[in-house]
């Protein structure tokens, strides 16, 4: 049995939206490193659209597979809409996730939601 | 290429082990209880098999007890102590803070129970020091307990000086050998152990079973009541096949031992000073005094669950203390153990050589494993936040 679905694996090898915004419009980041993840999300908003979004991860695979997932869940979406993002979603667009890893998929969306925090204080 | 690098794991099944099982798990099944011949084979089988192993770790057949493995072991050599000891008034034990968890948590239960624990600093280097042994024991001490080797790290106790300490004093010393039983030399009564455990799992021979080697005059306690298997000191109908290929596969060990040995530590170094040119990277554990085929380090910056799934991708079985990898919390108590920072525990990787291990082999670990902390590197906010100096190196 493999540890993983072939989805996770796949974000994991291949994870998309790596890297980082320099002018990015807002940037959060969640998780420690004593626990072992931590995960850092950069937008790049237009007129309340995420035109771009990158991430730089320090996790374990799972952990990878989610923020990579998770950028490809609010790319392209207005702000509203990536604001109802779930971490239950992040999990089953991998085809699920092992029960003592579902934690990943929850940093994942609280990583999007505080970049979106972020983006929200800048505005003001 | 596949490189199989988990050794302190489990070991393949030595060739010679399993031609030496198969009997006993096709036609000679007898239970050793019965008292026809082919029951009585089966007796023989397992009393040649105490031989061999006794003769090997230079004890006396009637000094070892057969288990489950390597936990069991454990379990009732401590359980042994501790209940010699409450008899008679003493409730002190002696460990240190990097045992196995087959010695930890039985520890816990034992301080459930009334006994109080005392672990030794095992320092940076994964060391005890004997004065700290001595300055440790008390008037109520009733057992000290000090793995031979340790499993992670790979750092080699200075065994027979312990023993001698705990021998004078008069305090029962076990030791949880089942990192070092068919890598390094074993002479159960030079190294002034009372208790020592052993799996067979851990040298080539099958997973299942494993010994406890009691001193003559050690009264062993049994864990499990039942019939009066092992001269009642363990009840349950003897793994017969499991006894027998652990035999074989130790006496397989021996001879070869000493030249494997050199070999191998020459491997390990070579992969230590390969893994050593990766930048903000540490061994783990003294670089000598150290198991021949282990190799441990942290990397800063990177996580070890995904170094593995990496690895794995390139046909390298490793290890990792990192607490993704076990379901934990925590990583790795022994990295702790020694000093390490949480962050820095959760970047750790275990290679661990056997003795068929090639020189092309490690060369192949050494650059997959630049190549693959590069890459997590490359994308981990923990790495830049120190290389732009936002956080200070530890490494
Ligand atoms: C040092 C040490 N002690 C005990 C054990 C437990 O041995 P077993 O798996 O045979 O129960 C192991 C192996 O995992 C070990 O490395």
């Amino acid at each position: 049995m493999a540890l993983y679905s072939e989805k996770v694996m796949d974000h994991f090898r291949n994870p998309r939206n790596v890297g980082v915004i320099e002018d990015a419009d807002g940037v959060g980041t969640v998780g420690n490193a004593k626990c072992g993840d931590i995960m850092k999300m950069y937008l790049k908003i237009e007129n309340d659209v995420i035109v771009d979004v990158k991430f730089e991860t320090f996790g374990c695979g799972s952990a990878i597979a989610s923020s990579s997932m998770a950028t490809e869940l609010i790319k392209g979406k207005p702000v509203s809409e990536a604001l109802q993002l779930t971490n239950k979603a992040v999990a089953e667009a991998l085809d699920g996730l092992p029960d003592y890893k579902m934690h990943c998929s929850v940093l994942a969306e609280e990583a999007i939601k505080a970049a979106l925090e972020d983006y929200n204080h800048r505005k003001k | 290429m596949n490189v199989y690098a988990d050794n302190a794991a489990t070991t393949r099944l030595s060739p010679v082990a399993l031609r030496a099982m198969l009997p006993y798990l096709e036609n000679q099944y007898g239970n050793p209880s019965s008292l026809y011949s082919l029951g009585q084979r089966a007796k023989e089988a397992v009393e040649t098999a105490r031989e061999e192993i006794a003769a090997a770790i230079h004890a006396a057949p009637r000094e070892l007890t057969f288990t489950s493995g390597g936990s069991e072991a454990d379990n009732q050599a401590l359980r042994t102590a501790a209940a010699l000891g409450k008899k008679a008034g003493k409730t002190h034990i002696v460990s240190t803070a990097f045992e196995h968890h087959a010695v930890l948590h039985t520890l816990k239960a034992l301080e459930r129970e009334g006994f109080s624990v005392t672990l030794l600093d095992v320092h940076s280097d994964g060391l005890v020091r004997p004065d700290e042994l001595a300055a440790a024991l008390r008037d109520e001490s009733c057992l000290v307990s000090i793995m031979y080797a340790n499993n992670e790290i790979g750092t080699v106790q200075p065994i027979a000086e312990l023993g001698a300490i705990c021998r004078e004093r008069g305090v029962l010393f076990h030791t949880d050998a089942v990192q070092a039983v068919g890598h390094l030399p074993i002479d159960a009564e030079a190294a002034n152990v009372d208790l020592l455990s052993a799996s067979a799992h851990k040298f080539h021979g099958p997973k299942g079973a494993g010994f406890l080697y009691a001193r003559r005059g050690v009264r062993l306690q049994s864990l499990i009541e039942g019939g009066a298997q092992e001269r009642g000191k363990r009840a349950g109908t003897e793994n017969v096949a499991g006894i027998v290929g652990m035999a074989a596969a130790l006496s397989e060990r021996i001879p070869r031992m000493e030249q494997d040995a050199a070999r191998v530590s020459a491997l390990r170094d070579r992969l230590i000073a390969g893994l050593s040119e990766i930048p903000h990277a540490a061994l783990n554990g003294d670089a000598a005094r150290r198991l021949p085929g282990n190799v441990s380090f942290c990397f800063e910056g990177i996580e070890g669950e995904s170094l593995l799934l990496l690895l794995d991708d390139r046909g390298i079985c490793a290890s990792s203390g990192s607490a993704c990898t076990s379901g934990a919390l925590d990583p790795s108590h022994v990295l702790l153990a020694i000093g390490r920072s949480h962050d820095v525990a959760h970047g750790s990787l275990r290679l661990t050589l056997g003795e068929d291990a090639t020189e092309a082999e490690v060369d192949y670990i050494i650059q997959n494993v630049k190549e693959v902390v590069e890459r997590l590197r490359g994308f981990s906010p923990v790495w830049r936040d120190l290389v732009s100096g936002k956080t200070p190196h530890i490494l």
